[in-house]
């Protein structure tokens, strides 16, 4: 396996203060530089992404007095991921009295990251919470009311608190144009300039700092380059490697990748949330998969026939020749086990043959029992606008025929290493939100991202860029310096290579190819011959794609084809890192499950004692060995036990 | 099912515009519209042609990217629904479709489908927020919302910002979208302080962006997808005129 990678240094500093955790924010706060208010104009900062990270992030920024320049790809930042967000976001309120605290929602995201993430974050993101609520309620964000007038909250991803606050099933359109709108008053303001339909190909280092970014604009091609004393990176994740996945279609891991290539430390990219419950695969054509609320497992039954290859309709197969699976594996837990466990064993029972519909890659969530017992109207008025979307997607109407869900890629809990500032190993480079690694550890609670997006974007890096700021304005630099010159100019070779090649297959046609072997053999379940096969094969494919892409039309004007051929290319090289650092890990946690490393019961069986750190890898070329760097994770107020579920 | 699609194709702004026939053998009723296009779009590319620009991102009814006029119909023949939810099951085979861009004064085409919608944002910049810097919030259960208020400004603030409802509009007016921002934040207790600023200085920066003046024809609410109703338009014009009388009595 060494050849495959090499281990260096282990990191000595996370910048974390130590003592007790419920103090180390303040601390930390105290002890930043602050920046006089006349000094700040005279500050720059690019924000790259305008979703719940970025958007709070420049909006901040910018109020604060910062000159900020922000960028998305999409026609307006009112349009970033984050806008998809269903389920809710967490926060220690307490307003049920049901026992919440800060400490009890750091202990749960800790337990929940199944002990891969760092204390002091968990912390830091549990204490923030409260304010990011009265925050986005002072902004107007329409969130779920009890008659009395004041908040509700719902339980989510088996939480025993009733923690999560929500605006229907779109707590995250309604919390990122909350976000929105405070930017484009900024942007009225003066403070933020806006930058939208811009992509970010390249990251500018001048003595070893990030100093700017080199964007293309996509609607008449033209690249430049943008400078600034720091720059953000809230570019979101990089579930599209996977070509079919919950996220949409726009998604990538080009500012990051770039940003790893230059030097940034790519933490833990094998971690993958995969979600349970989503609409399967219907054809060769699907572009992209819908994820179904887990909600509806507090009702639905989830089931397979027992037999192999049984192709009846499901009305035609009798109750004793049916598999409640998760009811009969999971007896105490039954259809709520989190999404790791439910996500695996769906795979296991279709493996088996057992699957339902097309390629029998699916199986049935069944709400006959929840009809019977509690009434068509009730089921209705809980889950109808979920019924109504499947039944629109699928063509197949749920209160008649059983719901058919598969798993599917949803999230990614790796991403840039940073410190306790949020700050990446290349100084004046900071990454919030998705894009960074640092608090979810490997798996991701329900509800939670949005948490870290808003925590990140409104109070984190606004208290921490300034210490770095403090040492600024740094030396004036113009594009026509030779580091930035010569980055621009690299962003322009490429475009050429990539429109040069003038092959015979499509952009997405290596896109779904490599989709394929990344959830074939680094998806829900990873073995070590898999993942050496996929290495294989994706050095394979991506010089086949050097070789036979073709893109269309040229660099000057709208180019979409371009557009994702870049992208890919991207993530043609974080694939094969995500299958070196999966391969390395020989123990299971979270959403890495390696299927050498299990329990007699099949379930995942961590390894703590060789494996409790963060793997931070190191670029060193494209299909070169990369080096790992580990980070090793203490615990003092949580302490590591197995999860168990039976 | 086989297809025959009547495509709009427009290289660049300067460029007059055409529609361009395909046919396409092949169309599984389960396709999504925008899956049926990716389908076209991998055969162009093969065949040396340029494939179809249209925008779209999340392909789940949410961020409001993509749009086009699907038979003279913005989003298409399906109520309540975005181009990327609608499914190609509700098309027979052997049809022909008509597919254009938004087209108004104010959403100058792109490319292709593709058009510039960044009016309105300006519309927000002129005052679609509440002024709440990071830090100064209150509790949030230090200002409880009745129940039907808090529902009836959700529903105004579902607005997707898709931009059909300009696109169906014979006056190419985006006053839907604006009001469907004024009642979110108007029936709010945090949006009262800047009420009428907000719905005068919103309404001009709409003026101002060449979209044209509403007249009641209602097309709007007809291809909204999220429902917006015309009573926002009411309420609106209900803020506008207070806030006006308001300005020429301090006047
Ligand atoms: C269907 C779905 C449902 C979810 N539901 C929940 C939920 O209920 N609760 C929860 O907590 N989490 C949920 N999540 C997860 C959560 O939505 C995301 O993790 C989170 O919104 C990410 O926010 P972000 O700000 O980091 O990035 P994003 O919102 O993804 O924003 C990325 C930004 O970066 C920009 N960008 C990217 N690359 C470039 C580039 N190269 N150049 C320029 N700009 C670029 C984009 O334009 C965009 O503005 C859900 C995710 C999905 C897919
Ligand atoms: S009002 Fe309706 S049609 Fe108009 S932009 Fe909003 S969601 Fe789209
Ligand atoms: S692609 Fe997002 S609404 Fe259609």
């Amino acid at each position: 396996m060494t050849e495959l990678f090499s281990v260096g240094d282990p990191i000595a500093d996370t910048k974390a203060p130590d003592g007790p955790v419920e103090t180390r924010w303040d601390r930390r706060r105290f002890s930043a530089k602050l920046v006089n208010p006349a000094n700040k104009r005279k500050l720059s900062v690019i924000v790259v992404g305008t979703g719940l990270a970025g958007g709070s992030a420049a909006a901040t920024l910018g109020e604060l007095g910062y000159r900020v320049r922000s960028y998305c790809y999409q026609d307006s930042p009112r349009r970033a991921h984050s806008i998809a967000a269903q389920g809710g976001i967490n926060a220690a309120k307490n307003y049920r009295n049901d026992g919440d605290s800060v400490h009890r929602l750091f202990y749960d995201t800790v337990k929940g990251g199944d002990f891969r993430s760092r204390e002091s974050n968990v912390h830091r993101l549990a204490q923030v919470s409260v304010e990011i609520i009265d925050q986005c309620v002072a902004q107007g964000v329409p969130f779920a009311r009890e008659y009395g007038g004041l908040l509700d909250t719902r339980s989510f991803g088996g939480a025993q608190v009733s923690r999560t606050f929500y605006a229907r099933g779109q707590t995250g359109q309604q919390l990122l144009l909350g976000a929105y709108q405070a930017l484009e008053r900024q942007v009225a303001a003066g403070t933020v300039e806006m930058f939208t339909r811009h992509e970010m190909l390249e990251l500018i280092v001048v003595d070893g700092r990030a100093r700017g970014i080199v964007v293309r604009d996509m609607v008449t091609g033209e690249i430049s380059t943008d400078l600034a004393d720091a720059v953000v990176l809230a570019s979101g994740g990089y579930g599209n490697v996977f070509f079919l996945s919950t996220n949409a279609k726009g998604c990538n891991v080009t500012a990051t990748w770039r940003a790893h290539r230059k030097g940034a430390l790519f933490a833990n990219p094998c971690y993958t949330q995969i979600h349970p419950t989503c609409i399967p695969v219907s054809g060769d054509h699907q572009s992209k998969l819908t994820l179904m609320s887990e909600s509806l497992r507090n009702d639905g039954r989830v089931w397979v026939p027992k037999k192999a290859g049984d192709d009846r309709a499901a009305a035609d197969i009798p109750e004793d020749e049916r598999d409640y699976y998760l009811e009969r594996i999971y007896p105490a837990f039954g259809n709520l086990v989190p999404r790791d466990i439910a996500s695996r064993a769906a795979k296991n029972v279709c493996d088996e043959g057992r699957g339902v519909g097309p390629g029998g890659l699916g199986v049935y969530l069944d709400f006959a029992d929840a009809i019977g017992r509690l009434g068509r109207k009730a089921v209705e008025a809980k889950y109808g606008n979920l019924f109504e979307m499947y039944e629109r997607i699928t063509g197949e109407d749920p209160y008649e025929v059983p719901m058919r869900i598969y798993p599917a890629v949803h999230y990614t809990m790796g991403g840039l290493w940073v410190d306790y500032d949020l700050q990446a190993t290349i100084p004046g480079l900071f990454v919030i939100g998705e894009a960074n690694f640092s608090d979810h550890g490997a798996n991701r609670l329900g509800a939670s991202a949005l948490m870290q997006g808003l925590a990140d974007g409104y109070f984190v890096l606004p208290n921490t860029i300034g210490d770095y700021l403090a040492a600024g304005p740094f030396e004036k630099l113009t594009a026509d310096h030779p580091d930035v010159a010569r980055t621009r100019s690299d962003v322009e070779d490429r475009i050429a290579k990539l429109l040069a090649v003038d092959g015979d297959r499509t952009v997405d046609s290596f896109h779904r190819e490599l989709g394929r072997i990344m959830w074939e053999y680094c998806g829900m379940e990873r073995t070590d011959a898999g993942l050496r096969k996929a290495i294989d094969l994706i050095r394979g494919l991506r010089d086949e794609f050097w070789q036979r892409v073709r893109v269309p039309g040229d660099g000057e004007g709208l180019n979409q084809s371009l557009e994702r051929a870049g992208r890919v290319a991207d993530f043609f090289e974080l694939a094969e890192l995500m299958c070196i650092d999966a391969l390395h890990r020989t123990e299971s946690c979270g959403g890495h499950f390696r299927a050498e490393s299990q329990t007699p019961e099949g379930e995942a069986e961590r390894d703590d004692e060789n494996f409790s750190y963060v793997a931070a890898w190191e670029f060193t070329g494209t299909g070169d060995a990369p080096v790992l760097h580990k980070e090793d994770l203490i615990f003092e107020y949580v302490h590591p036990t197995q999860r168990s579920y039976k | 099912m086989k297809l025959t699609l009547r495509i709009w194709r427009q290289n660049g702004r300067a460029d007059k515009g055409r529609m361009v026939s395909y046919q396409l053998d092949d169309v599984s009723p389960d396709m999504s519209f925008l899956e049926m296009l990716d389908v076209l779009n991998e055969r162009l590319t093969l065949e040396g042609e340029e494939p179809v620009a249209f925008d779209h991102d999340c392909r789940e009814g949410i961020c409001g990217m993509c749009g086009m006029v699907i038979n003279g119909v913005a989003h298409g023949p399906e109520r309540a629904t975005t181009t990327c939810q609608l499914h190609m099951r509700h098309f027979k085979d052997g049809d022909t479709i008509d597919i254009e861009p938004w087209r108004a004064r104010a959403f100058p085409v792109v490319k292709d489908l593709v058009v510039d919608r960044s009016a309105f944002d300006s519309i927000i910049q002129a005052g679609g927020y509440v002024s709440a810097p990071t830090g100064s919030a209150p509790d949030a259960h230090a200002t409880p919302v009745p129940k039907a208020n808090a529902d009836a400004a959700f529903e105004a603030a579902a607005c997707i910002g898709c931009g059909a409802c300009v696109a169906a509009c014979p006056n190419g007016s985006g006053m839907l979208f604006t009001a469907a921002k004024i009642t979110h934040l108007g029936l709010l207790p945090q949006g009262q302080p800047e009420r009428s600023s907000r719905v005068v200085d919103m309404v001009a920066a709409h003026d101002d962006a060449g979209f044209g003046g509403c007249t009641n024809a209602g097309e709007c609410t007809t291809v909204c997808p999220k429902g917006i109703p015309l009573t926002t338009i009411g309420r609106l014009n209900r803020d506008f005129l207070k806030a006006s009388a308001k300005r020429s009595d301090n006047a």
